[in-house]
């Protein structure tokens, strides 16, 4: 008994017939061809899948697409303004909180989340809030250097930093 | 990964749910905010022939003094409950716990009342429970009744809601008074984070610097969470020094049916519920002085 969802993914209105039982981070990546949201273990540890639900980070693959219907979701794809890089973005470049990337998109959306709750966290903040992302790359020195780094650049120029739920287009 | 079908309701008010309770074909599970839900329908552990969403239905979301008890509406957030002022100042043995839940993203979508009725027996928040004399208040088209929280737990995974029944709040005994002080400790599970064995404890203190109560809680030790009552007389009018402690904790995991398991045997079990008895018992008792 397929289902009609309307909810706004990147600021953009979508409606579609879904199955109950598909995950948002299917209807993200096989419906929306939304690929920067990514599948990494498919049991809720990981957080490579996260996204921004109503502006607050979830995992996707924990979350039904039926219960996005009405919601406003942001993925990976929201952050850039054009060729502009988020302040996330930028820093884990600047940093390097990454090698082989498999993790990141998951690993900035759970910082741009957590930088909503604590816009000036201590790096002891920043590691127990990204207890639910795993990177098997890093060791997290880097990326929690990406996010301190970030936090600092937000609260310097507030207006370098956008990402409420559905705020960029595509 | 996909689970298996199953039909979707998201009704919007509580009749409307309570109907669809009673007439859509079972088994009928209720869909709080799924962190716990959806990764067992994800492995096929659960295969309801029907999930009802309680997202949409107001009545159970709220959060409200109520006296001498805070009420937490069954699908209030983590993070609702964690960024509640009112819950923070009466409550915050449950803020302390949840803070240790999951993780930020199970705690953005996770729900006091979906984890009550999950009823994992490694679960934090009833081990809470225990210790603040939650009653839970259970909704049918029969009427409401409230269950003590010592007897909501029955078995792993199984509570005494019945298949007609809606958790729809909770009401917690709030812990503001002078000389009384709370503390939630835990052994997390080093891969899964949840409580190998988690403790709440709720000290009150007399004039003269006594323990006038003491009521404890613990998790995932036992099949479900469970009261150490044992550990509570024995502490009642005693000066909470290291001895007395001691003397009190050793017993704390004495009549509980232990699990045990690749990562905790029973006896490893019992062990760390006596030493976080006593850890969390010394916390709660230093808050309260510090409130006296």
């Amino acid at each position: 008994m397929r289902q009609t969802i309307k909810l706004k993914v990147n600021g953009v209105e979508r409606q579609d017939d879904v199955e109950p039982r598909m995950l948002l981070v299917h209807y993200l990546r096989d419906r929306l061809n939304l690929t920067g949201t990514h599948v990494g273990c498919d049991t809720g540890q990981c957080g490579a899948c996260t996204v921004l639900l109503n502006g607050e980070a979830v995992k996707s693959c924990m979350v039904l697409a039926v219960q996005a219907n009405g919601a406003e979701v942001s993925t990976v794809e929201s952050l850039a303004r054009g060729t502009e890089y988020h302040p996330v973005q930028q820093a884990f470049w600047d940093m390097h909180g990454l090698q082989c990337g498999f993790c990141t998109p998951g690993m900035m959306m759970a910082a741009v989340g957590l930088l909503k709750r604590n816009p000036n966290p201590t790096d002891d903040e920043i590691r127990e809030q990204l207890e639910g992302n795993l990177c098997r790359c890093t060791g997290y020195q880097n990326i929690v250097a990406a996010v301190r780094s970030a936090a600092e650049k937000m609260q310097s120029t507030p207006a370098a930093a956008p990402v409420t739920a559905g705020a960029s287009g595509e | 990964m996909y689970s298996g079908d199953f039909a979707y309701y998201a009704p919007t008010s509580l009749g409307e749910m309570l109907t669809l309770l009673n007439n859509a074909k079972p088994e009928v599970k209720v869909l709080a905010g799924g962190q716990s839900l959806i990764p067992l329908l994800k492995l096929r552990l659960a295969s309801p022939a029907t999930l009802i969403d309680a997202s949409q239905v107001p009545d159970l979301r709220m959060i409200a003094d109520s006296g001498n008890t805070i009420t937490l509406g069954a699908m209030t957030t983590y993070f609702q409950a964690i960024d509640s002022p009112l819950v923070q100042q009466r409550c915050p043995l449950i803020i302390q716990a949840l803070r240790q839940v999951g993780d930020p993203q199970v705690r953005a979508r996770g729900t006091i009342g979906g984890s009550l009725a999950h009823a994992d027996p490694a679960g934090d928040l009833p081990a809470v429970a225990m210790a603040l004399d939650a009653e839970i208040h259970a909704v049918s088209s029969n009427g409401e009744r409230s269950i003590a929280a010592a007897n909501f737990f029955t078995d792993v995974l199984t509570t005494a809601l019945q298949p007609n029944e809606v958790l729809k709040s909770v009401s917690f005994t709030a812990t503001d008074q002078p000389a009384t002080g709370t503390a939630y400790v835990k052994h997390r599970h080093p891969a899964s984070g949840y409580a190998v064995v988690g403790v709440a404890a709720v000290v009150r203190l007399g004039a003269d610097g006594t323990c006038q109560e003491a009521r404890v809680g613990i998790t995932g030790a036992g099949a479900h969470a469970a009261r150490a009552r044992g550990v509570e007389q024995a502490l009642a009018g005693k000066t909470l020094d290291e001895a007395a402690l001691d003397a009190a904790c050793a017993s704390a995991a004495d009549g509980l049916d232990l699990m045990s398991d690749t990562y905790a045997s029973d006896e490893f079990r019992a062990h760390l519920t006596r030493v976080l008895a006593k850890r969390a018992l010394a916390e709660a008792a230093s808050r309260a002085h510090s409130q006296a």
